[in-house]
């Protein structure tokens, strides 16, 4: 005899909403809903109400007008008669720039020192440890304004490479001017050049790109292309008879000799800076503000690299280089070939919310003046047209664009190499 | 049969080990020169850092500690060591320091300063090392946010006292109401109460009390903080606050009302998808445009808040990275225990899940601790922007190694003493097998 029974059909009572578990849920998402929508709409409101006093509306036509201030560090054409959005559109430039060099010299500073951290040799570990843990307790601004502080105070004036007897000479075979308003490196000349291709004709985001550029790099991709295929080939040859050819020169070949033909047909030479006056005129000239940003950006950002993979390193258990080593590997294929690999996996993540950092971080540009999109958009825009809700938005917008295309850029990578569990 | 023998019939003396394995010589051997490679690198390093401190120590200490002007300064030491190359003008230093520290905060006030540090260490002895301090000190810790704005910014000693009876307030309401009423409306009924009594009630009260009672200490007004004790005091408050609003943040990633999840995840993404910069240009500019008009309050307040959530969405994922890390196992424990969700989170989850992600957590600390001198740039004289200003100053105009060295060593005490101490609670904390 069965003493189960149907479960009590209730009829729906209010305060079952709040003390059954099967309603409460929905009862706090709206609850939450309601309470988002109001705090906006009274955000919403209170801006309106507020603009409405000052006098102002919404709008961007402000982009159209002329922005009439010089952005000295540009990787495009700029004048002061250009529009706010062009200049919008340069310091953004000049955001990626930064980011993109202190990128790559953060990762090459930061693997050397992370590994180093963890040689063997005494002497060599502590100095990198002092390095590490100097540049992670102290705040990366004033890194910044150090860098900036010591390039203007100590370097030479451009006037010092005057005269006679000068008391400052120009390194590297005289074609590297180390100044205190810059240093000015060759820069690339082509006598039969191609042209400039010019992208987006006369508007605001016109984009200039050199056609011979695009040539070396389309001769540059190739030349890897056929390089690649050479050597899949010779892995397929070594699969098939356990002999590998010899195709390290057929590699470097096919990468090198169209490489430099192309070249010699452009006309390649390098522009060197020279003296004329009292400035360096030729060559191409990276401003103290740039180089300050570069350097304490990178160096700043290395110490944490150099953890990251100290620890990705030490991630990897010792049972895997022992096996390596029974396995009768040299210790340097014992790194390529087992512990890095395995160690990218864990490294790999951290690392790109520390390129995400360097770039947010490059923000803090403007205490040294140099013209990112902070300093260009969010600061003598912002503070000429006095649209500060528009400007910080669009900052804001702009930076999150950056962000998430690099998260999703790296995750595609992460997602590639990580290890495919069962 | 001749009593030769083939085997040795005593043991060999014991011999000392080779000299050029054991001391100094055989250390290092092991741990500088133990292949060709090694033993250049060990050069490098050697010549790199005799290099760095043949200039430094004579830098640090042939110095110069009294002077008025970097030129005087300069006369000094060409009278002293002939050159003016290679010696530190401490003399800025001794000048300007405790401009640099506390700012423009009125000089027969700085015992207020003082004792609010003296407090705060107090305060954080319960928390930090909770077994070696006497369990009263926690009273102190629970009274230190309404003391420590009161040292700081004084006035009237009714406001944080009806500050703490709002808290009060919650806290006795929650705890009698519950018998009568349930939990869930005792707790909304009594912070109704707090809110009431905050927004209506408390200002007549307080203006009433202030004018028969007047108990107070010299008001100091926010445009005269400054220096390294503004960016202590919001390094305090931005790490104070952030940890439990990353807690509830994470909960609310992690939760799976998707409502409130879809609401966390923006919040978090669009923090940390943006410098920290243009948050506090949101709170210099826009912030008051965004609250009813005639708004106005504190600039140090409205950077405290920006601050705070900035911390508290980085804190969100390095908490709900311990959450992850934590087996299925224990959800599902607690579960069958019977605890409900605050019950279990209190419990069993949160105390793993944060001992797991304690460095995190402190780095993140270190990491807003050291991005309070951005507030430098929008205009607050914290303790970069008084080196921004000394350098203009033409008695000191070209000096800047001797500032940021004091500057930089400010901040490395902190925060280098934060990673110590993440690491002393790792080990105290750890309860696993090691190796």
């Amino acid at each position: 005899m069965s003493t189960l029974t149907d479960p009590p059909k209730e009829s729906f009572r209010l305060s079952m909403l709040i003390y059954d578990t099967r309603y409460r849920s929905a009862t706090i998402q709206a609850v939450a809903l309601i309470a988002l929508m109001l705090g906006a709409a009274w955000l919403i409101n209170n801006t309106l109400a507020n603009l409405n006093t000052l006098g102002k509306t919404i709008s961007l036509s402000y982009f159209t007008e002329t922005a009439s201030y010089d952005i000295n560090q540009r990787l495009l054409d700029y004048d002061s008669q250009d529009t706010h959005l062009r200049a919008a559109f340069i310091g953004l430039l000049n955001t990626l720039l930064v980011a993109v060099m202190g990128c790559i010299t953060a990762t090459v500073v930061g693997v050397l020192v992370g590994v180093l951290r963890l040689s063997k040799n005494w002497i060599v570990a502590k100095v990198m440890t002092v390095y590490v843990e100097m540049f992670r307790n102290v705040p990366v601004l004033l890194w910044i304004v150090l860098a900036m502080a010591v390039l203007i105070e100590s370097l030479p004036s451009p006037r010092a490479f005057r005269g006679e007897n000068p008391e400052a000479t120009m390194s590297l075979f005289d074609s590297v001017a180390i100044t205190n308003r810059g240093i000015y490196i060759p820069e690339a000349l082509f006598s039969n050049s191609l042209g400039n291709l010019s992208l987006f004709g006369e508007s605001s985001m016109r984009f200039d790109v050199s056609l011979d550029l695009i040539a070396i790099l389309v001769v540059l991709i190739a030349g890897f292309f056929v390089s690649s295929k050479i050597r899949q080939r010779a892995d397929r040859i070594q699969e098939e008879t356990g002999d590998r050819p010899v195709v390290w020169w057929q590699r470097l070949a096919v990468v090198l000799v169209p490489f430099v033909i192309v070249l010699a047909v452009l006309g390649f030479h390098l522009g060197y800076p020279e003296l004329k006056g009292f400035n360096f005129k030729g060559g191409t000239h990276m401003r103290n503000s740039l180089i300050a940003l570069w350097l304490a950006l990178s160096l700043y950002t290395a110490a944490f690299i150099a953890e990251i993979v100290r620890a990705g390193i030490l991630a990897v258990s010792h049972g895997q280089t022992e096996a390596a080593g029974a396995l009768g590997m040299r210790s340097s294929r014992i790194m390529s070939l087992v512990v890095l690999p395995q160690a990218l996996r864990v490294i790999i993540p951290p690392m790109i919310s520390n390129y995400l950092n360097l770039t947010k971080n490059s923000s803090l540009a403007i205490a040294v003046g140099y013209m990112d999109i902070t300093g260009t958009l969010g600061g003598i825009t912002m503070n000429q047209t006095g649209r500060e809700l528009e400007c910080v938005v669009l900052l804001m917008a702009a930076y999150l664009v950056i962000s998430l295309s690099i998260s999703l850029a790296m995750n595609w990578y992460n997602n590639r190499v990580k290890l495919v569990e069962r | 049969m001749s009593d030769t023998s083939y085997v040795r019939t005593e043991m060999l003396e014991q011999r000392e080990p080779p000299a050029s394995t054991v001391g100094v010589i055989g250390w290092a051997r092991a741990n500088l020169f133990s292949s060709a490679l090694n033993s250049v690198l060990t050069l490098v390093a050697l010549g790199f850092v005799a290099y760095i401190l043949s200039a430094l120590i004579p830098w640090t200490f042939q110095s110069v500690w009294n002077a008025e002007s970097l030129s005087e300064c300069r006369e000094i030491m060409i009278a002293t060591w002939g050159s003016t190359h290679g010696h530190a003008c401490w003399a800025v230093i001794n000048d300007r320091w405790l401009q640099m520290l506390y700012g423009f905060y009125p000089s027969h006030l700085y015992w207020r300063v003082n004792l609010a540090l003296v407090l705060t260490l107090a305060a954080l002895a319960p928390v930090l090392f909770s077994e070696k301090s006497p369990r009263q000190m926690i009273y102190l810790t629970l009274a230190y946010p309404f003391i420590m704005p009161w040292l700081m910014w004084g006035g009237s000693i009714w406001n944080p006292i009806s500050a703490a009876v709002g808290f009060a307030i919650v806290f006795f309401g929650t705890r009698h109401l519950t018998a009568m009423t349930g939990s869930l409306i005792a707790i909304i009924a009594s912070v109704i109460a707090a809110l009431l009594w905050w927004m209506a009630i408390s200002a007549p009260v307080v203006a009433g009390l202030s004018s028969v009672i007047p108990i107070g200490i010299e008001t100091v007004q926010s445009r005269e903080f400054g220096g390294f004790m503004l960016a202590l005091l919001l390094g305090i408050v931005a790490i104070g606050v952030s940890l439990p609003i990353g807690i509830l943040l994470a909960l609310g990633r992690q939760s799976d009302l998707m409502i409130v999840k879809a609401i966390c995840v923006g919040f978090i993404e669009f923090i940390r998808g943006v410098p920290l910069i243009t948050l506090l240009f949101v709170a210099s500019l826009l912030l008051n445009v965004f609250l009813p008009p005639g708004t106005n309050f504190d600039i140090i307040l409205r950077v405290m808040i920006m601050m705070t959530l900035f911390s508290a969405a980085y804190m969100a994922e390095v908490i709900r990275g311990g959450l992850a890390a934590l087996p299925k196992g224990q959800y599902e424990g607690a579960d069958s225990l019977g605890l409900n969700y605050w019950q279990a989170q209190r419990l069993i989850i949160m105390p793993q899940a944060l001992k797991i992600s304690i460095p995190g957590i402190v780095s993140t600390f270190i990491g807003i601790f050291k991005d309070t001198t951005l507030v430098s740039i929008i205009g607050l004289l914290d303790v970069i922007g008084f080196s921004t200003a000394i350098r203009a100053d033409a008695n000191w105009n070209g000096i800047y190694w001797e500032l940021f060295a004091f500057i930089a060593v400010l901040f490395f005490v902190v925060c280098f003493s934060m990673s110590r101490y993440s690491m002393y609670l790792e080990r105290k904390l750890q309860t696993g097998h090691k190796r």
